[in-house]
């Protein structure tokens, strides 16, 4: 077994300082020495898309990153887009509302790939957002729905003159009209 | 029955909160101080003999805590029960040869567990892995499903001195006689090969045995968390009261995280006990391509006989069914094949006779449709093969057999799964077609193709029918409490994987108790919560389990009634509810809200009154006498590519019935779903197994799922014919999406490619098979029995 390495890095904002082996994946690292549980391993491959999280902005896989990799990065995960009890990220929202989600396994991943996907795309159209969601299964929802919460959210991210950041703070009213997903 | 209606609305769901923000629990998620990792030694043959295993290796690695084989297991090691029982058939031949924990002298398939690595981590358990060794002697595989019963094949249960698992026959009518009246008979062979279920979150079980208070906790992500209980009490000698099984939010079933049981299951809970350490397992990808379940490996030599206006005067069809190396699961999804292949239509002579037989291969359990795909593939094949011949469009032929809607309930003679005589409670077939062939423009889609033709591209119409058995027993419960914060729980037994129970069961008791959805907390899949139950499958979930929760609401309804009409001085016939209260009609000032209302159902002094019970609580159960019939009709527009055989799906409509709709949003994302799922099957999915038994495409790499790229929205249309036997009128749906898409996506390349004499009898196919299939098919003019290679009228 190899020596462990201190790594140093900041994960959902806070600074974590953990010594690990190096053959320890970061999808590891962030479910079982941080305990950050959101964040769902599909196959461990970098195929299935669940894994993933954002490391300095960018989407990644964690499956395929190895922890002391991160060291030094700021890595986000699906628990870093609502702190406690904080109204859902808008992303979160639209997901609920056109019911993007049935078993919700693949959903974090879904989710911080789409972040910066809508920071970069701002506007996209359906086939730049099916795309996008290529490298993500899932194998519930058959699609549908998560490209319309996707859209929903570019929208709504739209009226507000948000950019997809996180932290943003949009509580798009419900109305008790038509189901977006329906 | 209250001022505020739920059923039938599509509020958005309980559950999404948590699992949106990364709180929802799943099994891998259980983290508990001093807990151990397990890891498993499998086979690398499909058959084999075990001449020994050396362990020392793995014991001596630091962090390895235990090494178990089958001998250390010592009594505990038994084969697995029988899940369901053969049905009551005359004649049926059944061999029960169900899995066991580990493979003790003999491996039947690539990823049997042979040994099982206790450590502390995942890591140094998978090091310990690779340092056992196991000494193994190959044999010869058993692959063909037709090879398998051959007088010289290798045989897997030796006891058993055949491969044969069984051999049904069911009828009715003579086909006999009515071949002898036809103007034609077609006769074909069909194949339908595997898939994986394929779940996102693979399998996981964690264990730990409290000595103090002596309760053994277990988190499986099983479908059926209650028998899991029972069977592991009884396995392990405790009682049912001391082992608690969670199946907490679980990602994905598709019916293989339903079995009895599983190794791991058998020897986490034991290892956990026996270190007096809690322990957990985690299934990865690689292991779930070989040890989860899998299905669909059929083929069937299938003979209809036709009048000359094409009227279907019977069916004959023998099939072999593949069950892999053992059959625990008994006979529900050859018996599905065989009675969903009757579908929607008349057969008035009906014989089906199939071998099950056992091969070298992972263990076939249902999978999502459950062995109605084979069933309804084969049928809509011989229609379509049928209507080629006779010179009918396959909308017409169709018409021409449906079930009227005058025969319902209809029963036929041949059992279903659920032991009964297949009974069809409800239908109405006929305007289904019609709707979908409207949806997709009857007038316009020829002009259409033809127009794309023009220009080189080749768009074809798929338009199929299917049935599908849902909703069937034993049954279900639940409890309704209405708490003294005035919030309702519910519980019920059974689990769920992503249905929406949470909300869906919610909406049944809202709309009964006057209260918010939100304002209702569902509890699923633990069994301390609710103890009696069987579990999710055969889309039965709402049916079932939702009958019951609107059954123990209506319970607590009158208690609610009660209790109010003698706190607030009147009687039950003058008190009503209204938005979590009870309030006297008419006056607006007389009333109590819920959960005062439940305090003073549970006083400190005075008496229980005999003949009533303290609190606003209630449970109730449901067994419906038989399951509800769903149906539908799917129609498709499919391009291939003739260069490529690459093919897409431009549209799929389903116009589909199943019956009530609790929260229409949530039946469509069933239906959304499962045609994804239907559409991996048709052309993306396949369990590629060489003539070793190997697996070839055990990876995500490999064997390819659906992308959002691939799934087309699905056009929807529901028709809600009440289901007569259960209180709501439900239909389940959870299946629907996935039966009928070979078929319909068969039919549609046969139509896009009309200038071939093309009959494709096999799914799933691959571009690359598809494209075998264009290479080798003749011009149409040279079909044995030519007919106009101009596309049939769309009518």
């Amino acid at each position: 077994m190899a020596q462990p390495v201190e790594i140093s890095l900041s994960v959902n904002g806070a600074p974590q300082t953990r010594a690990v082996e190096p053959r320890l994946l970061l999808s590891d690292f962030i479910r079982q020495d941080l305990g950050l549980t959101g964040t769902h391993v599909g196959c461990e491959h970098g195929v299935c898309g669940a894994c993933t999280v954002m490391l300095d902005g960018e989407s990644v896989r964690s499956c395929l990153v190895f922890a002391v990799q991160a060291d030094g990065a700021e890595v986000t995960t699906v628990e870093g887009l609502t702190p406690g009890e904080g109204p859902l990220h808008v992303l979160q929202e639209a997901f609920r509302d056109a019911h993007g989600l049935q078993c919700g396994f693949c959903t974090p991943g879904i989710l911080m790939s789409m972040v910066p996907f809508l920071r970069d795309h701002p506007s996209p159209d359906e086939g730049e957002i099916r795309e996008a969601l290529s490298g993500n299964l899932c194998r519930c929802t058959g699609y549908e729905n998560i490209v319309q919460a996707v859209a929903l959210a570019a929208e709504r991210m739209g009226d507000a003159g948000m950019t997809g950041v996180i932290g943003g703070e949009v509580r798009a009213a419900r109305g008790e009209g038509p189901h977006p997903g329906s | 029955m209250s001022s505020r209606s739920y059923v039938g609305k599509s509020p958005v769901r309980n559950e999404d909160r948590r699992l949106l923000t990364g709180q929802a629990l799943f099994v891998d998620d259980v983290q508990l101080p001093g807990m151990l990792h397990a890891a498993f030694v499998r086979s690398d043959y499909a058959h084999a003999l075990i001449q020994g295993i050396d362990t020392s290796a793995a014991l001596a690695r630091e962090g390895v805590v235990a090494v178990i084989t089958a001998e250390d297991l010592g009594d505990y090691w038994q084969p697995g029960p029988l899940l369901v029982p053969p049905p009551p058939i005359e004649g049926i031949v059944f061999n029960q040869a169900s899995q066991v924990p580990l493979a003790k002298d003999r491996v039947r398939h690539v990823g049997e567990a042979i040994a099982m690595v206790v450590a502390v981590s995942r890591y140094v358990a998978e090091d310990a892995v690779a340092d056992v060794i196991v000494d193994m002697e190959p044999l010869d595989p058993v692959v063909d499903l037709e090879a398998a019963l051959g007088d010289d094949a290798p045989v897997l249960h030796p006891q058993l001195g055949t491969n044969l698992a069984a051999h049904v026959v069911q009828r009715h009518g003579d086909y006999d006689e009515a071949k002898l009246s036809a103007d034609l008979v077609i006769n074909r062979r069909f194949h339908y090969d595997r898939g994986a279920a394929a779940a996102m979150e693979n399998r996981a079980v964690a264990a730990r045995w409290d000595p103090r208070s002596e309760e053994l906790t277990i988190w499986d992500t099983t479908q059926a968390p209650i028998p899991i209980r029972n069977g592991l009490a009884r396995m392990l000698g405790l009682l049912e009261s001391q082992v608690r099984v969670v199946a907490p939010f679980v990602g994905g079933g598709f019916g293989p995280k339903i079995m009895m049981f599983y190794p791991e299951e058998v020897l986490i809970p034991w290892v956990a006990i026996r270190l007096g350490r809690p322990v957990k397992w985690t299934e990865d990808r690689q292991e779930n391509f070989f040890a989860t379940t899998q299905e669909r490996s059929q083929i069937h030599d299938a003979e209809v006989a036709f009048s000359s206006d094409g009227k279907i005067l019977g069916i004959r069809d023998f099939f072999y069914h593949d069950t892999g190396a053992y059959d625990p699961y008994g006979l529900t999804v050859p018996i599905n094949s065989q009675c969903t292949l009757l579908g929607p239509y008349d057969v008035p002579a009906y014989h089906s006779e199939f071998r099950a037989v056992f091969t070298n291969r992972t263990t076939v359990t249902p999978v999502r449709g459950a062995g109605r795909q084979h069933g309804v593939f084969v049928m809509e094949r011989l229609l379509d093969i049928g209507a080629r011949e006779l010179g009918l469009s396959p909308h017409e032929i169709r018409r021409r057999n449906y079930l009227r809607d005058d025969v319902f309930p209809h029963t036929f003679q041949i059992l279903f799964q659920d032991f009964a005589p297949l009974y069809y409670d409800s239908g109405n077939y006929a305007p289904a077609l019609e709707a979908a062939l409207d949806i997709i423009g009857r007038d316009t889609f020829r002009e259409e193709q033809a127009r794309l033709r023009a220009e080189g591209r080749y768009i074809g119409l798929g338009v199929v029918s299917y049935v599908e058995g849902t909703g069937i027993g034993p049954y279900e419960g639940a409890r309704v409490t209405v708490e003294p914060s005035g919030r309702v729980r519910v519980a019920t037994g059974l689990g769920t994987q992503g249905q929406g129970h949470y909300t869906a069961f919610a909406q049944i008791v809202a709309e009964v108790l006057d209260v918010a959805v939100d304002d209702v907390h569902v509890v699923t899949g633990d069994t301390r919560e609710f103890g009696w139950g069987t579990g999710t499958f055969a889309s039965r979930g709402a049916v079932v389990a939702g009958s019951a929760c609107h059954e123990a609401a209506l319970s607590v309804r009158r208690k609610v009634l009660e209790v109010g009409a003698r706190v607030l001085g009147a009687s039950v016939d003058e008190v009503e509810l209204a938005a979590g209260s009870v309030r006297v009609m008419g006056d607006d000032a007389r009333s109590i809200k819920l959960g005062m209302l439940a305090g003073h159902a549970n006083p400190l002094r005075g008496a229980v009154t005999p003949g009533t019970e303290p609190g606003l609580e209630a449970t109730a159960y449901f067994g419906p006498d038989h399951g509800s019939t769903a149906s539908g009709v799917h129609a498709v527009v499919v391009e291939v590519d003739p260069e490529t055989a690459m093919a897409k799906f431009l549209r799929y409509v389903v116009v589909h019935d199943c019956g009530k709709l609790i929260n229409p949003v949530i039946v469509a994302g069933q239906v959304q779903g499962g045609v994804a799922h239907g559409i991996g099957n048709a052309f993306f999915e396949q369990l590629v197994y060489d003539e070793g038994g190997q697996l070839m495409n055990a990876s995500f790499m490999d064997y390819l799922l659906p992308t959002a790229m691939d799934v087309p929205r699905v056009e929807m249309a529901h028709r809600e014919t009440t289901a007569p036997l259960n209180p709501l009128g439900l239909k389940g749906v959870g299946e629907a999406g996935c039966i009928p898409t070979g078929a319909a996506f068969a039919q549609a390349i046969e139509d896009a490619l009309p200038h071939l004499a093309l009959e494709i009898r096999e799914i799933p196919l691959s571009p690359n098979r598809l494209w075998e299939l264009l290479r080798d098919a003749a011009p149409a003019d040279r079909r044995d029995e030519p007919i106009g290679a101009e596309p049939m009228a769309a009518d």
